[in-house]
C-alpha cells in the first residue's frame, strides 16, 4: 500500500474571523486521510495559526461576495472547482442541515459518494473512504464504504476530538476564485445572523444540559448546572413549541443533532424524536420525577427526583469539587 | 397551480427498527407509515391549492407497502397519487432515488406543467435530508429548501429558512422545489370524506420502463456507497438512583468518578 497523496479538503466553519470548534475537528479527522487543506469561505481568517496547528497545509480562502454566492448550489460549485484544481478526492464538511445541502450538490456535480452525519472516517487498505454512522436514534451502528473514487463526507460535531498535529501545517493562504451565484433565479431577500448566546453553542459543546417539559418553563436550574459544567443549554421540542426556549436550541431529529461527551437531560422523558438527536452522546445522565420515563432505559446514570432540588445541589457540588466555590 | 408532493413510507418510529444483514432497512414484519415530516409537505401543498386553486399529486417510490404512504396523503386531501416501483430499485441510494423521482415528476408534467414540487425536510428512517437538494438539481428547479414559512404570490415563491446560525428569506419564480420543516405548519387529520375518497382512489403504478430509465443506473449495484456492516448498539448498563436528599451530590460524584469534570 502506498501512502495516499491526494489532498483532503476540510470546509471549516468560522465566526468573527476565528474557526469554530468543528473546524479543528475536521482538520484532525482530515489529516488522517491525507494532506489536509482548509477551505475558508468568506473574508480571510484573522489568524491562520489554529488551522496550522491542526495540520492545514494550505488555507484556500474562497470569497463570498454576495448572499446568493453563499447559497448551497453556489458554494458547491466553488468547492467542485477547488477539488478539481487540487486533485482532492475527499471533501469534509461539518454536519448540519445547510452543510448537507452543499454536500449533496457537490456529490451530484462531481459523481462522488455522499456520506452524511459520520461519527468516524478512515481509509481502508485500498484507500477507499469508510465511514461510521449511527442510525435509528443511534440504536444501530453502520459502516459504509465509498464505491467510487471520490467522497463527500459530513462529520458530526464532537465525533472526533480536535488535537494539534505533531507537525504543524504550513497553512499557506491562497485566495481562490470567488463563489458565484449558481442559480440566477434564486434571490436572497434577507440574511440575518441570529444572536449567539454567551454559553457554548449547543451543536458544538462537549457538555450539554437539556431541559424538557419537567422544567415547566423555569430554566434557571438547567442554566446553573450548564454554567457549573461549562456547557451549553438545550431543550426538547415541547419546550421550544411552548416558546420557553428558542427553536435554535431544540435537540432532536428535526433540530440540532448532538453527540457531546456529556449529556444531562432534566425533566426530559426521552421520546424517540429527542433520542434521535442525542443518543450518540458519550455519557447520558437523566433527572426526572417519573421513574418510568423512557430516558432511564438508556441513561448511564439516572436520578429519580425533582430537578429543582437535584440540579442546584449538583451544580454547587461540582463547583466545590472544581474548587470554584 | 399543479403541485407534486413527494412522500416516503418509513418504518414506524415506535416499531423495532432494524437493518437486514446486507445493510438495508428491514421492512419485513415492521409496521410502516407515511414519514411524519412528509405530512407537513402535504399540508403545505394543500393549503396553497386551497388558496389559489389547482391540484396536488402525491408521488412515492417503493414496494407494495409504500402505497400506504400515498393513501394517507389521499386521506389528507391530495387529488391523486402515483407510485413508482420496480424490482431493480431495491438498494437504491439517494442519487438513484432523486433520478427516479425527477423522471416521475417530468412524466406528471405530460398533461400540464408542474408549478411546484414539495417535499418534507428529511425521512425519519435514513435522516440524510439530501433527496430534496438532489431532486432540485435533477429537475433544474430553483431550490428553496428547509422552509419554516412558505408563501406563493404572483408566480413567486418565498420561504424563510433557519439554518444553524442564520435566518434567510429566499425568493424564486415558479416552477420551483420547496422542502418544508416541521415548523412550517400543523398537519391536518384526515376528515371522514377524505378517508372515504382515499378508499376508492386508484393509485397507478409506474415501472422504470414506464419512465424510460435504465435499471442498471439504479439499485444496489449502482449505489455510490455500500454498507459493510450493520450492528445493533449494545444497551447501556446504567444505574438509576432515587433522590433521598443527596441526589445532586451523587450525580456530581458520578461525573467526577468518570472524569467528566476535568
Amino acid at each position: 500500500m502506498t501512502a495516499p497523496t491526494a489532498p483532503v479538503l476540510a470546509v471549516v466553519e468560522h465566526h468573527d474571523g476565528r474557526p469554530r470548534a468543528s473546524a479543528l475537528e475536521l482538520l484532525t479527522a482530515g489529516r488522517a486521510l491525507g494532506p489536509v487543506h482548509a477551505v475558508w469561505l468568506g473574508d480571510p481568517p484573522d489568524d491562520a495559526g489554529p488551522l496550522a496547528a491542526h495540520g492545514a497545509a494550505v488555507v484556500h480562502v474562497v470569497p463570498v461576495p454576495t448572499p446568493e454566492a453563499g447559497l448551497p448550489a453556489s458554494v458547491a460549485a466553488a468547492l467542485a472547482g477547488l477539488a478539481e484544481a487540487t486533485g482532492a478526492d475527499v471533501v469534509l464538511l461539518a454536519s448540519g442541515f445547510g452543510a448537507k445541502e452543499v454536500a449533496a450538490r457537490l456529490a451530484h456535480a462531481t459523481g462522488a459518494a455522499l456520506m452524511v452525519d459520520a461519527s468516524a472516517v478512515e481509509r481502508d487498505g485500498e484507500g477507499r473512504v469508510v465511514t461510521t454512522q449511527q442510525a435509528f436514534a443511534a440504536s444501530w451502528t453502520l459502516r459504509s464504504a465509498a464505491q467510487v473514487g471520490r467522497a463527500v463526507v459530513t462529520l458530526r460535531s464532537n465525533a472526533v476530538r480536535a488535537t494539534p498535529a505533531e507537525t504543524p501545517g504550513a497553512a499557506e493562504v491562497r485566495v481562490a476564485a470567488p463563489a458565484r451565484p449558481a442559480d440566477p433565479r434564486v434571490r436572497v431577500v434577507e440574511r440575518t445572523a441570529r444572536p449567539a448566546s454567551d454559553r457554548p453553542d449547543v451543536g458544538e459543546a462537549d457538555v450539554v444540559v437539556v431541559g424538557g417539559r419537567g422544567t415547566q418553563g423555569d430554566f434557571s436550574p438547567v442554566e446553573d448546572l450548564a454554567d457549573a459544567l461549562g456547557g451549553a443549554v438545550g431543550a426538547t421540542r415541547d419546550v421550544t413549541d411552548e416558546g420557553w426556549q428558542p427553536h435554535d436550541v431544540m435537540v432532536g431529529q428535526t433540530g440540532v443533532t448532538i453527540s457531546p461527551r456529556l449529556y444531562v437531560g432534566a425533566g426530559v422523558s426521552g421520546a424517540v424524536h429527542h433520542r434521535g438527536g442525542m443518543q450518540a452522546s458519550g455519557t447520558i445522565v437523566a433527572v426526572n420525577t417519573d421513574p418510568d420515563a423512557p430516558i432511564f432505559e438508556f441513561a448511564d446514570f439516572g436520578v429519580v427526583g425533582d430537578l429543582a432540588e437535584v440540579l442546584p445541589q449538583a451544580a454547587a457540588e461540582i463547583r466545590r469539587l472544581r474548587g470554584q466555590a | 397551480m399543479k403541485i407534486v408532493v413527494c412522500v416516503k413510507h418509513v418504518p414506524d418510529l415506535q416499531a423495532d427498527r432494524r437493518f437486514t444483514d446486507d445493510g438495508r432497512v428491514d421492512r419485513e414484519g415492521v409496521d410502516g407509515t407515511l414519514n411524519e415530516l412528509d405530512e407537513n409537505a402535504v399540508e403545505a401543498a394543500l393549503r396553497l391549492v386551497e388558496a389559489a386553486g389547482g391540484e396536488v399529486i402525491a408521488l412515492t417510490m417503493g414496494p407494495d407497502d409504500a402505497e400506504d404512504a400515498v393513501r394517507r396523503a389521499l386521506q389528507m386531501g391530495v387529488h391523486r397519487a402515483v407510485r413508482v416501483t420496480d424490482d431493480a430499485l431495491a438498494g437504491s441510494d439517494a442519487f438513484a432515488t432523486a433520478a427516479v423521482l425527477a423522471a416521475a415528476v417530468r412524466r406528471l408534467a405530460d398533461d400540464g406543467p408542474v408549478d411546484l414540487v414539495v417535499t418534507g425536510m428529511a425521512a425519519l428512517d435514513g435522516l440524510m435530508s439530501v433527496v430534496p437538494t438532489l431532486l432540485a438539481a435533477h429537475l433544474d428547479l430553483p431550490q428553496l429548501t428547509l422552509a419554516a414559512e412558505l408563501s406563493v404570490a404572483d408566480g413567486v415563491v418565498r420561504v424563510r429558512r433557519d439554518l444553524d446560525h442564520v435566518t434567510e428569506v429566499l425568493e424564486a419564480p415558479l416552477p420551483a422545489l420547496v422542502s418544508v420543516t416541521d415548523q412550517a405548519n400543523e398537519a391536518r387529520y384526515p376528515a371522514f370524506a377524505g378517508i372515504m375518497a382515499a378508499r376508492k382512489a386508484q393509485v397507478p403504478v409506474w415501472s422504470l420502463a414506464d419512465l424510460g430509465l435504465d435499471p442498471a443506473a439504479v439499485g444496489g449495484a449502482a449505489a455510490r456507497t455500500r454498507v459493510l456492516e450493520a450492528s445493533p448498539r449494545p444497551p447501556r448498563e446504567g444505574v438509576v438512583i432515587t433522590d433521598t436528599g443527596d441526589g445532586g451530590r451523587r450525580l456530581a460524584a458520578f461525573l467526577a468518578e468518570n472524569g467528566l469534570l476535568a
